[in-house]
């Protein structure tokens, strides 16, 4: 479980995110949305321990993430940010590989071997896997970081906009996946989306956030509805009942 | 016929070395530099020595170069480790130590021990006890000033260079203002000392130079893996569990003792690291620092040794090595900068 309290980050006297408190259970996929600048990726990279919050706690399966060392947290934790800076000079198996460090220390026995050619299997980089990443293109290279994210078999994983750049084709597949590993390996999968009709398909909660709090927080079903999500993206929305579930219709 | 394992597909691997030719070309490089390096350490050590070979004075001849060739080989050995574990902790392949001014901090504090302590300071200068002393100045120095400015505070390149160089300048002209107040005789032998070169260095240092710079790349070399881990930036370098903050000081200290000892013995140098780190990114092409740093080391060992014997025992020049090596390194930075059109 992921527990947050009173987290709170100002960037500026205008610019405050929080307080946020709320609680993401254990297990399953749940949906971060949210207009631009609401706050979603400073939430997710301040549970990710990649920024220092200003007051309140975070807490993923009981550890503290600002007390307990990175190296321990890394082996329950993995985070992906919305960009990655990245090295030229990388296949994308050596990309992958590095996300067995916190288990390995850079000796890579065969068993890691093996979980590494598993998530390259799992995005569907096979063909690709000794290409370097500046020989990718966009999206083909956001998998990469994706596989080097799973390879580090985390029960907790959290992903910023992981869908950017991708095609319909693997957008949905890697949605797949993602469901895959919550259901079949039990992981917490918290991820940023933009399309709330992929967060209502494939996710079991979702929160919303909007101005740097959170307003909304509960299952697809709940927040499928006109007002809720007209009200959290300033947008009319209607939402009609599709093939495969509910649709929000915004254009 | 029976495949051998050389003729078998390789099997899914993660290693540094991507494939077979990617393994033969690291070889390939590797042999070519240490080829060039014994003929030119060959070289040194024995071409022009007028004396009866294996006389007295032939051995003394010979001790003597031996003692420029360990010289060679300690630069080469602190610029090289110093610059790509610098360049990896700060994820930027243009600056250097030395172009952030790491040298002129320690002409610096050279300087201001002289001017300080007037003539006295000039003694404070020599011997082992001084020379330690320095070393741990300008690690606790540069530590402070470089976290200072290289964590994170400048994600821009221009920024971070214009810095460097600004930074660079102010230390050399407070170096140089204090050098204008010092007399005449304190002057000249200050200048002695800061001006080391390669035919004339401070060889009493190599007793206690070498075994630290070894200790130092030996914690470089098992450092390699988090180094790896730090190349992906300092986000990636989180997530996979190293504290950014820490492993960075951790680095620029040793950057900094390696540093100084390479300038204690034949003073400041701007490009060699650079030089360095460039061919063995480019021979090597890989993230690997174990397979960098020798890269590295050797050509930087091939460069200066190669330019010692031609000046030396060509031209007979052997001064103006440092100079001549600082100017290639110096042409390839523009060359890179210029042909790269970007930092
Ligand atoms: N480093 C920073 N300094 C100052 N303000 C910042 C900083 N990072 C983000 N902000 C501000 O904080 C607010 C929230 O930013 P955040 O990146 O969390 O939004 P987001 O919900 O992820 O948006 P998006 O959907 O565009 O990714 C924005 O108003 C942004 O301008
Ligand atoms: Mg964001």
């Amino acid at each position: 479980m992921i527990t947050l309290t009173d987290v709170q980050k100002d960037y500026s006297s205008s610019v405050q995110i929080g307080p946020v408190t709320t609680e993401i259970e254990a297990g399953g996929i749940t949906a971060l949305v949210g207009p631009n600048g609401a706050g979603k990726s400073t939430i997710l990279t301040m549970i990710g321990r990649l920024l220092d919050l200003d007051s309140g706690q975070i807490t993923v399966a009981g550890h503290d993430v600002v007390n307990t060392p990175s190296k321990a947290i890394a082996r329950v934790l993995s985070v992906l940010r919305q960009e990655n800076h990245f090295v030229t000079r990388l296949t994308v198996r050596q990309l992958v590989s590095f996300g067995r460090y916190p288990h390995s220390r850079g000796r890579l026995t065969l068993g890691d071997e093996r979980y590494i050619s598993e998530a390259i299997d799992f995005l569907n980089l096979t063909d690709l896997e000794n290409r370097y990443l500046d020989q990718l293109s966009g999206g083909q290279r956001q998998r990469a970081y994706v596989a080097m994210v799973l390879a580090q078999q985390t029960d907790y994983v959290l992903l910023d906009e992981p869908l950017n750049n991708l095609d319909m084709q693997h957008a949905v597949q890697m949605m797949k996946q993602l469901r895959r590993a919550a259901d079949e390996l039990g992981r917490t999968i918290v991820i940023v989306l933009h399309d709330i009709n992929f967060a209502a398909h494939y996710s079991d909660k979702i929160l919303a956030m909007k101005n740097g709090k959170v307003v909304q927080h509960g299952t697809p079903a709940e927040m499928m509805q006109d007002h809720v999500l007209s009200e959290i993206f300033n947008t009319d929305v209607t939402v009609i009942d599709g093939p495969n579930g509910r649709l929000a219709v915004y254009y | 016929m029976f495949k051998t394992a050389e003729e078998l597909p390789d099997p899914r691997h993660s290693g540094p070395l991507t494939d077979r030719k990617h393994r033969r070309a690291y070889i390939v490089a590797v042999a070519l530099m240490v080829a060039l390096s014994v003929s030119f350490t060959a070289g040194i050590l024995l071409w022009n020595n007028p004396t009866e070979p294996f006389s007295d004075g032939w051995w003394l001849i010979v001790g003597m170069r031996r003692d420029s060739l360990l010289t060679i080989c300690l630069v080469a050995l602190c610029h090289a480790v110093a610059t790509i574990a610098f360049q990896t902790a700060v994820n930027n392949r243009i600056i250097t130590p030395g172009i952030m001014g790491f040298g002129s901090l320690y002409t610096l504090i050279q300087t201001g021990t002289v001017f300080l302590f007037g003539a006295a300071g000039v003694n404070a200068l020599v011997g082992v006890g001084p020379f330690f002393a320095q070393t741990i100045a300008m690690m606790l120095l540069a530590t402070l000033l470089y976290t200072w400015l290289l964590s994170g505070k400048f994600s821009n390149v221009h920024i971070m260079l214009l810095v460097g160089v600004v930074l660079g300048g102010t230390l050399g002209s407070l170096s140089n203002f204090m050098q204008r107040l010092l007399e005449p005789s304190t002057f000249d032998v200050l200048t002695a000392r800061l001006f080391g070169n390669i035919s004339n260095a401070r060889t009493e240092y190599l007793p206690y130079a070498i075994p630290i710079a070894l200790a130092v790349a030996v914690v470089f070399w098992l450092w390699a893996p988090r180094l790896n881990v730090m190349a992906l930036g300092r986000t990636t370098a989180q997530n996979l569990g190293l504290n950014h903050n820490v492993e960075l000081i951790k680095i620029l200290a040793l950057v900094s003792v390696l540093i100084s000892l390479a300038t204690a013995l034949v003073g400041p140098m701007m490009f060699l690291g650079f030089l360095c780190a460039m061919l063995a990114y480019q021979f090597g092409d890989t993230y690997s620092h174990r397979l960098l740093f020798p890269l590295g080391v050797l050509a930087g060992y091939t460069v200066l040794s190669g330019s010692y014997f031609i000046l030396r025992h060509v031209w007979d020049a052997g001064g103006a090595v440092t100079v001549i090596v600082e100017l290639i390194g110096g042409v390839v930075f523009l060359y890179f900068i210029l042909r790269k059109g970007r930092l």
